[in-house]
């Protein structure tokens, strides 16, 4: 591909170089002449004096001044023809910033191509017991999914905690992987309009005596009536929740965003739109595997 | 007293010294930046091996959440720019690419990384996780040293952003239309700098695919 809109720049590129190499050369040339006086001499005065008496001699650069001053001048000429910098030419090496990233990436594959390669013919709850991979899946995990998810995968307000076996999206193995692969967007609506401010709390009371917790048993009553109403169609009749909606399990008293009445109408009311985001195309499946089984590791026994 | 060399000339005369230094140090830039402006690669939508890019210039939205960016300094945390290098891609994503940034006015490479790189950040996390992290990032990162920009969610300034629009026509390769410009009060009137700016970031580096 000619980058350059035109070939003229090439050109110009070329010749502003070549001319300042030139420069150099001819500069150092000039200059080169005279020679140092002769021991117990000394040069030859400049004629302008500062401050009365202040006078400078005319002696000849230093040797060891000038040799440097090629030797730059031989190092620009080399390296200009072996890397890329002269106008358009590539150099001998034909060396490029991408083709240098490209060779890192190959190397790395060829390096660790295999282990990944190993682990992703396995069965996802066979790499689980695998202590190899949980290593390597933790610090991916460290990586990438700790900003939401926690250092421990245990969570935070707003994400789901991955160490207490319960999962909205479904939680079989190859559904792990899946929503790590492609991600996943939740939403719950509003109801804020349709069953108003007494209806919301009405609901919410409901849902806090489905899980045990302190609650308004008269708005409970009340409560169920609209759930049964708004409320089964994605979180079934039974409050369960829905995996293939991602709608939660709603009487296990795990809580994403919280288990208080307040946080409980603020959900109802205003509903909410979350989301995992898709690491399928970034990660590649290979890590996704690992990573999905260290998820998966975590859950083992509970 | 030889007489006077070409040398002893120039050193007794400012005006032919100033004007040969001046020609002498222009001759870095003249070289290296003068034809940055002449190169496909760094003024289209392109990538790399000459790819047509989705590179879209800044909507208002984003447009005000980037200058929030900016008065915020997070530029002096935050990089924008994913080298090279497999150390780079493999946490952030594709290495940036030139053609990427044609629509940035300064643009925002940084050149510190208290926190990490920011080019790719768009679409990694949710709109949610994004708001929560702003106004205080222990919320999510427990361990996370960043500020807590509590302070967002309020109003963004509207007022200005037609005027903002008619400055960068002057400095940037896309040309806002009027209509454009007429439409953009509405599109910004009602958010809040939280939502402007989790709406810049959300953008950023959409552009080239996050495969690696």
């Amino acid at each position: 591909m000619a980058d350059f809109v035109s070939g003229f720049w090439n050109m110009y590129v070329m010749g502003l170089v070549a001319l300042s190499i030139l420069f150099c050369v001819v500069i150092l040339v000039a200059n080169s002449g005279g020679k140092a006086p002769a021991a117990g001499q000394q040069a030859e005065l400049q004629s302008h004096v500062w401050d009365e008496t202040l006078q400078e001699y005319n002696n000849p650069l230093p040797r060891w001044w000038m040799y440097l001053f090629w030797i730059t001048i031989i190092f620009a000429v080399v390296y200009l023809a072996m890397y890329p910098g002269f106008g358009n030419v590539k150099g001998q090496f034909g060396w490029s910033s991408i083709g240098q990233y490209e060779a890192e990436m190959a190397r790395a594959d060829e390096q660790y191509g295999p282990i990944f390669n190993k682990y992703l013919e396995m069965d996802l709850m066979a790499v689980a017991a695998d202590s190899d991979a949980n290593a390597m899946g933790q610090r991916m995990f460290l990586t990438y999914c700790a900003q939401c998810h926690g250092s421990a995968a245990q969570g935070a307000r707003g994400f789901p905690n991955l160490t207490d076996n319960v999962w909205n999206w479904g939680g079989e193995p190859e559904t792990v992987k899946a929503t790590i692969m492609h991600g996943r967007f939740g939403v719950m609506p509003p109801f804020g309009p349709v069953l108003g401010t007494e209806g919301v709390k009405d609901v919410a009371n409901y849902v806090r005596s489905l899980n045990g917790l302190a609650h308004d048993s008269l708005r409970a009553q009340r409560g169920k009536e609209m759930f049964d109403q708004q409320c089964t169609v994605c979180h079934g009749a039974d409050a369960t929740g829905n995996t293939m909606l991602g709608a939660p399990n709603l009487t296990n008293n795990v809580w994403v965003y919280g288990s208080s009445e307040a946080a409980i109408i603020e959900q109802i009311a205003n509903g909410r739109q979350n989301q995992m985001p898709a690491f399928g195309d970034f990660l590649g499946e290979a890590k996704v595997h690992i990573l999905a089984a260290y998820v998966l590791s975590l859950n083992q026994g509970k | 007293m030889a007489q006077k060399s070409l040398h002893d000339k120039i050193e007794r005369s400012v005006f032919l010294m100033i004007v040969l230094t001046l020609l002498t140090v222009s001759v870095g830039g003249l070289v290296e930046i003068v034809p940055l402006f002449f190169q496909k690669s760094t003024t289209q939508p392109i990538d790399q091996k000459g790819n047509t890019l989705a590179v879209k210039p800044y909507d208002p939205v984003r447009l005000v959440g980037r200058d929030i960016y900016i008065r915020e300094g997070c530029y002096n945390c935050h990089s924008q720019m994913i080298r090279p290098f497999r150390s780079e891609t493999e946490r952030y994503g594709h290495y940036s690419v030139a053609g990427e940034f044609i629509y940035d006015h300064p643009f925002q490479w940084g050149s510190k990384r208290t926190g990490p790189d920011l080019h790719r950040v768009g679409g990694r996390y949710s709109d949610e996780w994004q708001r929560v992290h702003l106004l205080n990032p222990r919320d999510v990162v427990p361990e996370s040293n960043m500020p807590a920009y509590y302070w967002l969610d309020r109003p963004a300034k509207v007022a200005d952003i037609q005027t903002k629009m008619r400055a960068l026509n002057m400095v940037g390769l896309h040309k806002y239309s009027e209509e454009e410009i007429a439409a953009a009060p509405a599109a910004v009137e009602g958010l809040t700098e939280l939502d402007a700016l989790v709406a810049y970031l959300q953008g950023m580096g959409t552009a080239l695919q996050n495969v690696r």
